[in-house]
């Protein structure tokens, strides 16, 4: 039997309890990284997904080198994780309820934004408004996508200007922080929703720990940046376990529905 | 082989150069092979090593822009302010909890007309710099643009911001107040107001802190500013793992106004003074002056809803991907 270590207490966990317990740690509550696909299996009705936007790809542009070029890091990623970019996007149905679904995965490259995850945002919006079904966003992503450069940044300046469309057009438009949340995602379309829930253990901060303790010189307190003090601080409504993820979003379905 | 020109190239990409001149050697070594058989090889290798040699050099001007951006003799927001606006009243806090002064506010006149005025301030002295937290705003900070922008669309006053900084300040009290948030909402703010809004670039524009005052329906840099993602000192530590690779970065990032230009991130380059904006700041403040009168005249006369949707439609197109 496979196993799997916890992140966090270390215990090991059999591969097949860690799946049926959503990438959940049984012992310790741990919530664990789960890839976009496999959010999608556990939060929609079976066989209601519809993706959009597939034909959408990156380009490198701007031929961005550091010690890797932009694309080849582009077809390595996209190897890795079977998905053509850090967002998928689509129509589905959340027991029963439609939905305008994205979501964001950060195993592909840090689930940064780039320009395609900012104009699958605007495809999404656009669906969203026109169908007149709620907009539901899962953020994962370490921020803006630097091999685009400044480009990447004006996807912050884009995702807000389609989101807030949606919220024009009343209706409702609901993010789920996980595992990490932050730069440009986390001050662009994540933060601006009308419901905002965090999954426990993730990391949601505009600044990450290791520049926030450069910069004051400082040991941080250990829960920076964590779903448990972003509640205290008043930066999310609720802090919902993954098991019980597509209730809460049900339920909020049904107020909105009235 | 002239040793030398690899003084000229890259640090990062010395290992690449090295590995085919080790391998070239080698070739060399074998008695049967003659000059034909590694002249491809030889003549590759130089080629290669003339195209890092343009790096290195279009790194080091790069970074010439990067040093001019930041130099401290640059005339700064409140030069601006002081030099361009009539009347001008400094507004202070968010009205919720506190006072950013990084970011100066306040209303003013220029040719005849109030508009709403902010921007980074960075400060000239130690002591000041210190004052003004170096022109890294806290959510205080954006909020109270917020404040001041509401207040703005309320009376119909254009906007105009001014941005230098180096980016929203990364601390804990900021995080603990919601900085994600306070920059988000500024940048949902410019997408909502029915006034015209200028935002010119006139130093360092970093990052979320920039883009928190630079939705605009006209942007405009000084030549030698800067507008960025990430600092060049940031990609290094991220991508290169090396300080070394700062200047590389810089030129990486496409940094500078004529990039955003070609782009089409902003809509027109200010000229500066010969040799930056440092060397002759009363002639660049009328210049910036001149600029701000022009662009609020061009949109003189537009509707609050034609504004806010050509604000909307501008920002959403921009990106580059492909489709198949």
């Amino acid at each position: 039997m496979e196993k799997i270590k916890c992140k966090n207490c270390t215990k090991d966990i059999e591969n097949e309890i860690f799946i049926l317990n959503l990438w959940v740690c049984p012992y310790c509550n741990y919530h664990h990284y789960i890839n976009a696909r496999d959010r999608l299996q556990i939060t929609v009705d079976s066989n209601s997904f519809i993706e959009l936007g597939k034909n959408i790809n990156s380009d490198d542009f701007l031929k961005f080198y550091d010690v890797k070029s932009y694309s080849v890091r582009l077809k390595e990623t996209k190897l890795k994780t079977s998905l053509n970019e850090a967002v998928i996007i689509g129509e589905a149905k959340i027991d029963g309820n439609d939905v305008a679904l994205g979501i964001m995965d950060f195993g592909f490259m840090g689930g940064s934004m780039g320009s395609v995850v900012g104009e699958k945002i605007k495809i999404l919006s656009n669906y969203c408004i026109e169908k007149n079904i709620p907009l539901v966003i899962f953020c994962a992503s370490g921020g803006a996508r630097m091999q685009e450069g400044v480009i990447s940044l004006m996807q912050m300046a884009k995702t807000v200007s389609s989101v807030n469309r949606v919220k024009e057009n009343k209706i409702p438009y609901i993010t789920i922080i996980t595992n990490p949340t932050s730069g440009g995602v986390s001050a662009s379309f994540a933060t601006i929703a009308d419901i905002i829930i965090a999954e426990p253990d993730a990391l949601f901060c505009f600044a990450g720990p290791r520049v926030v303790k450069q910069t004051i010189k400082k040991n941080l307190p250990p829960d920076f940046g964590t779903s448990e003090r972003n509640l205290k601080n008043g930066q999310v409504d609720m802090i919902v376990n993954r098991s019980d993820l597509k209730n809460t979003l049900t339920n909020l379905l049904k107020l909105f529905k009235e | 082989m002239d040793l030398k020109k690899l003084e000229e190239i890259p640090k990062s990409y010395l290992k690449e150069i090295l590995g085919s001149l080790s391998k070239l050697e080698k070739l060399k070594k074998i008695p049967f092979f003659t000059g034909i058989h590694f002249k491809d090889a030889e003549r590759d290798l130089s080629r290669k090593i003339e195209s890092y040699k343009k790096v290195e050099r279009d790194a080091k001007r790069v970074w010439k822009i990067v040093e001019l951006s930041r130099d401290e003799n640059r005339p700064q927001c409140l030069d601006y302010i002081n030099g361009i606006f009539e009347d001008f009243v400094k507004l202070s806090g968010d009205r919720l909890t506190g006072e950013d002064r990084s970011i100066a506010a306040g209303l003013g006149k220029i040719n005849g007309k109030t508009v709403a005025v902010m921007g980074h301030n960075k400060g000239k002295d130690i002591k000041q710099r210190l004052e003004y937290n170096f022109g890294m705003s806290i959510p205080q900070g954006y909020r109270k643009s917020q404040r001041i922008m509401r207040l703005a669309d309320r009376f119909g006053f254009p906007i105009v911001t001014l941005i230098d900084t180096p980016g929203a300040y990364p601390a804990l009290e900021a995080e603990d107040d919601g900085q994600a948030s306070a920059i988000a909402k500024s940048i949902l703010l410019m997408f909502e107001v029915k006034v015209p809004i200028i935002a010119i670039l006139i130093g360092e524009g970093g990052s979320g802190g920039a883009l928190a005052l630079a939705v605009g329906n006209e942007v405009a840099m000084l030549e030698n500013s800067t507008y960025s993602v990430i600092s060049p000192e940031g990609c290094a530590a991220i991508l290169w793992k090396n300080p070394s690779g700062t200047k590389l970065a810089a030129r990486e990032l496409r940094l500078t106004s004529r990039d955003m230009l070609r782009l089409k991130i902003i809509d027109r380059i200010i000229p500066e003074p010969i040799g930056g904006a440092q060397n002759a700041p009363g002639r660049m403040v009328k210049i910036v002056k001149k600029y701000i009168i022009g662009a609020l005249e061009r949109f003189a006369g537009i509707s609050g809803e034609e504004l806010k949707s050509r604000r909307a439609k501008k920002f959403e197109s921009m990106g580059f991907f492909g489709t198949e």
